[in-house]
């Protein structure tokens, strides 16, 4: 199992400890306000998510051969959704990052909110994850 | 209890209210098209074996059906196309394309503002908009201003706004560019299901109309066309049925509707939406719009008493859709956790981004109804509104 895959394995863990939907939600909004805070010199146009309807901005730096992405939005559970998504890809190797089929976070069984939808934050987040590690 | 009528309510324990974006279809809808899959599917107009010519008499009946139900003169006025889009991309190139200047409001949705741009029209390029102002109100000293310096323009503005409910009066619309010489067409895709269209009354050019949003399948609508204007409509699309004779040299075209009705055509759609035109004929407009009326005035209470929301336009003038938003929440947030309790509705910028840029937001929260929704939908909404509002806070 890789770490991407370890990562996800461990979140849908703790999501899947929520029978009641909208717990689960209560939850990922509590996630949300652990996010790091984004400084706002970040928060320009070149770093917006495109595809979203909520506004999504996301950094990436290189450290060696690791990617660290930071990254917030300005949708409370959306917010909560970033914070998932960096948890389960920054720090994670460009190798891993180029093999990793991003799919796998449907796993998370949040079929609702990432969605394949265009106006999807989330999947715009990872796709644009996905393009700084093939150009890294 | 109208929703008994709709199967979708049945297998379904959601508080639908996203009907601006699309409507459930009634039982004989949905019956009418798996009969003809099922029974006599045929393709029109070409074979002559007894399906095919049940499905064609089925297919020209229901053009016949939507003439009557709009008040058309006659049933060669009806183009059926694949919705709204269609029909406006359709007058767009086959027929606007000629106007030095093409009008529209600031409440359009994209369908009304991207074919314009397509053809290299942009503000003051081509394209001029009337404005609404912050309660939505379109401008008519200024729409009058923009006919009297363009007369002989082609106007298109919508019935009703998608985002915000909003009415435009069009028949006054209708009558000013008229004595300014300039030609009308109406993006009719949120007016049919909630009130009656008669084209003669309003003295429109083209109306374009969705099956979709009126209780029908998707994938259907059609463009009503003033008769004087058929002669100069030009097929935007051509092909098989639509050709009198055709040799390498050249082809001559069939009469309309059938040049401008290119292909195959969504055949068990047109039959579904006919269906569709007799049900609501059946239930009858008085009864719909008493019943929208008291549920728009419920609902309007009900989400007045929500704290800090913020709403677009009077409830006056406005059918269907309300769109608000809440100080300092995102719309997504919202939509989101309503989804979770089951509400559908919707959240964005509904396809009309112009308007949201004036009025400063990025979007709205949606409810729209339709007369099968219930009060009892309303409680629920404002109790998972309540509650999501509890949690964002």
């Amino acid at each position: 199992m890789t770490t991407i895959e370890k990562r996800v394995h461990e979140i849908k863990e703790d999501l899947d400890f929520f029978e009641d939907e909208l717990q689960k939600y209560e939850y990922i909004i509590d996630l949300g306000k652990k996010l790091e805070e984004l400084d706002s010199q970040y928060k320009v146009a070149e770093n917006i998510v495109h595809g979203c309807t909520s506004q999504v901005w996301l950094i990436c730096e290189r450290k060696e051969d690791k990617l660290f992405f930071k990254g917030t939005s300005d949708a409370v559970i959306v917010k909560g959704l970033v914070y998932i998504i960096l948890k389960i890809f920054s720090d994670s190797t460009i190798e891993e990052l180029k093999e990793a089929d991003m799919d796998i976070v449907y796993e998370l069984g949040l079929s609702e909110v990432i969605t394949p939808n265009r106006q999807s934050g989330v999947i715009g987040m990872m796709k644009k994850i996905k393009e700084y590690a093939l150009k890294a | 209890m109208f929703k008994n009528d709709f199967p979708y309510f049945s297998n379904s324990d959601i508080v639908y209210l996203d009907n601006a974006a699309t409507t459930q279809k009634p039982k004989e809808v949905i019956t009418s098209q798996v009969e003809y899959y099922e029974k006599y599917c045929a393709n029109t107009h070409r074979s002559s074996f007894g399906d095919a010519n049940k499905a064609t008499l089925n297919y020209e009946n229901a053009r016949k059906t939507l003439q009557k139900f709009i008040n058309a003169p006659t049933k060669e006025q009806i183009i059926f196309t694949k919705g709204v889009t269609e029909s406006i991309n359709f007058i767009a190139s086959s027929y606007a394309k000629k106007f030095d200047k093409v009008i529209i409001s600031s409440l359009e949705h994209h369908s009304n503002i991207v074919p314009w741009h397509m053809q290299g029209r942009t503000l003051g390029e081509g394209l001029e908009v009337v404005s609404c102002n912050d309660n939505l109100d379109f401008d008519f000293v200024e729409y009058e201003d923009i006919l009297k310096q363009n007369p002989n323009s082609f106007v298109s503005i919508t019935h009703i706004s998608n985002a915000f409910g909003k009415i435009h009066d069009i028949k006054a619309i209708i009558k000013l560019a008229h004595k300014y010489k300039s030609v009308v067409m109406i993006d009719g895709a949120q007016s049919l299901a909630h009130m009656n269209i008669d084209v003669q009354d309003l003295d429109v050019d083209f109306f374009a109309i969705s099956a979709h949003k009126t209780f029908g399948p998707t994938g259907v609508g059609a463009i009503y066309v003033k008769e004087s204007l058929l002669k100069e409509l030009e097929p935007y699309q051509t092909g098989g049925a639509t050709i009198h004779e055709v040799d390498f040299l050249s082809s001559t075209m069939l009469d309309s509707p059938y040049k401008f009705e290119a292909g195959t055509q969504n055949i068990a759609g047109v039959i579904g939406f006919a269906k569709a035109l007799e049900y609501l004929e059946k239930v009858g407009y008085e009864a719909i719009m008493k019943q929208e009326h008291e549920l728009y005035e419920y609902l309007t209470d009900q989400l007045s008493k929500l704290p800090n929301i913020i709403f677009y336009n009077d409830t006056e003038d406005s059918i269907g859709s309300k769109s608000f938003n809440f100080k300092n929440i995102i719309h997504d947030d919202i939509g989101i956790l309503l989804d979770k309790m089951k509400i559908a509705l919707r959240v964005g910028h509904h396809c009309a981004q112009p308007i949201m840029k004036q009025l400063n937001i990025k979007g709205t929260i949606r409810v729209s109804i339709a007369f099968y929704n219930t009060k009892e939908d309303i409680d629920k909404l404002i109790t998972a509104l309540k509650k999501a509002l509890d949690m964002l806070r």
